[in-house]
């Protein structure tokens, strides 16, 4: 790196380098067309490539790539779910941001900061209790700590919470990170591009076009695409996509926001989570508080920021600490999640051939990015889901067999 | 501040008021489908678009319908649900066979 950034300084030109070609108007014909190019479709993309050598890929995007949720989320990646299935799986996908960096030979700034839970309430205690046993048993590495050690890593921390809720303790994930979300995007992107995949930006898919049950091709606003394999990997465009082939789903979609303060000297080293106080935070690489929280309370497709969001977010941070009372917001955003009824994503085949889904990724999808990508890859290869995903299919509504996941989302929702 | 009209109260802070998810009506449950039944209970119209929906206005405890746009978020109607409505959707129900 540090040689190529020299013979970069000593040119006489310093064009900025592409990471995937420029491409208007797509082909004919492909043998998988994946619709939406945030992480997961990216990703999608390339695990076809390495894992499977299908090159033949089209990403169709319809605004810039990463600029749905996979550049809209807080950027946290951790495992500590609460059941056996989502503790694996998401396990799988720490294991492969790990080592992403180099494998994609671009900075993701993975920083592994150690994740706090905190319990306010016994209720809240004996879910982490809970968490932490399932966590111990899949061989994931989470604990059960007490108001001594919270204090000890985070002495910023008002454990009183301004006397309104004590914290009585925590569940500590050491493995939790977070990462430079629009990089992985990217990085994803130029890997695909370099394997063969084309991707296609302010490209729209309008209509899915299936016969006898089976996808024939996709109507875009830059022409036909014929195809037998069409990947929706849309998060909060969900609905739409699902309404083109007459598939129903549980998913409805809220808005979840987020914001930034100002850039501070490090003192966060870990990220805290209050399920009773709404808040999940973190301290970026670049100074910020990253900050989010619970979803807003009801169904709208919109992308809008609130004031009631960014005054009751705040609120409770200086219940948390108290001294950033005179710390700046200085950017708030919005993006649509695909909420499930039990929290956990829908991944796989469904009742159309050739058609695929990876969805309901609600307010959990960007730690999901690799291990969905490689995932849903093997699917499409081999038109059949392994079985790290079997419990997130669409067919477990009708079976019953749904997996809860609600006591691991961040907060309460 | 949003508003939101209740129709026993009047125009007051969204804030007072709890969204109770889709109107929707359930198949006849003794001659459905278990895939039927499955379906009504998980499945949801997730696309945006014109939709009635169940508000609740909490401190008076009144449940009643929005007619709402879930793309632009504009509602253009709240009324309580009467014996009138049911017997009406009944009727257009009846028609529609």
């Amino acid at each position: 790196m540090p040689l190529r950034l020299l013979k970069y300084a000593l040119k006489k030109e310093h064009p900025a380098p592409r990471f995937f070609k420029s491409l208007e108007t797509p082909k004919k014909s492909y043998d998988v067309v994946i619709i939406g190019g945030g992480g997961h479709g990216l990703a999608a993309a390339y695990y076809l490539a390495k894992d499977h050598g299908i090159t033949n890929v089209a990403v169709l995007e319809k605004g810039y790539i990463g600029g749905g949720n996979t550049g809209r989320n807080t950027a946290i990646v951790r495992s500590n779910y609460l059941t056996p299935e989502g503790v694996n799986f998401y396990d799988a996908s720490v294991k492969i941001y790990e080592g992403l960096s180099e494998e994609l030979d671009l900075n993701l700034f993975y920083s592994t900061r150690g994740h706090f839970t905190l319990a306010h309430t016994e209720s809240a205690m004996r879910t982490m209790r809970w968490r932490a046993e399932v966590n111990k048993h899949v061989g994931v590495d989470s604990v059960v700590v007490g108001p001594d050690e919270i204090a000890k890593a985070c002495p910023e921390l008002d454990m009183s919470c301004s006397g309104q809720a004590p914290i009585l303790g925590a569940l500590f994930h050491a493995p939790g990170s977070i990462a430079r979300h629009d990089g992985v995007a990217w990085g994803y992107a130029r890997g695909a591009d370099r394997y063969g995949a084309e991707i296609f930006q302010n490209t729209e898919v309008l209509s899915i076009d299936v016969k006898n049950g089976k996808v024939c091709g996709v109507k875009t606003n830059k022409g036909y695409i014929e195809t037998k394999q069409v990947l929706s990997a849309v998060a909060g465009f969900t609905p739409r996509i699902t309404e083109m082939v007459d598939l129903e789903t549980p998913i409805v979609i809220h808005p979840l926001q987020a914001c930034v303060t100002e850039p501070m000297k490090p003192w966060l080293n870990n990220i805290l989570v209050s399920g009773s106080l709404h808040v999940y935070v973190s301290q970026s690489s670049r100074g910020e508080l990253v900050m989010g929280s619970s979803l807003d309370p009801y169904e709208v497709h919109q992308t809008r920021s609130t004031l009631d969001f960014v005054e009751g977010l705040t609120s409770h941070m200086l219940d948390m600490f108290p001294f950033l009372s005179n710390v700046k917001i200085v950017r708030q955003w919005g993006g649509m999640a695909d909420m499930t009824p039990d929290f956990a994503p829908i991944m796989g085949k469904t009742p159309i051939e050739g058609f695929y889904l990876d969805a309901g990724w609600g307010t959990w999808g960007f730690k999901a990015t690799p291990i969905s990508g490689k995932t849903m890859a093997a699917t499409i290869a081999n038109d059949s889901a392994p079985d790290l995903i079997h419990s997130f299919r669409l067919s477990r509504f009708e079976d019953y067999e749904l997996t809860g996941e609600k006591g691991a989302a961040s907060v309460g929702h | 501040m949003k508003l939101l009209t209740c129709p026993v109260n009047g125009t007051r802070p969204l804030s007072e008021f709890i969204f109770g998810g889709e109107y929707r009506q359930a198949p006849e449950q003794n001659s459905c489908t278990d895939a039927e039944w499955a379906a009504y209970v998980h499945n949801r119209h997730g696309a945006p678009g014109d939709k009635k929906e169940w508000w609740y206005h909490s401190p008076s405890g009144t449940w009643f319908i929005a007619e709402r746009n879930t793309l632009t978020d504009k509602v253009s109607s709240t009324y309580l649900l009467s014996q009138k409505n049911l017997n009406e959707e009944k009727a257009a129900q009846e028609a529609g066979k």
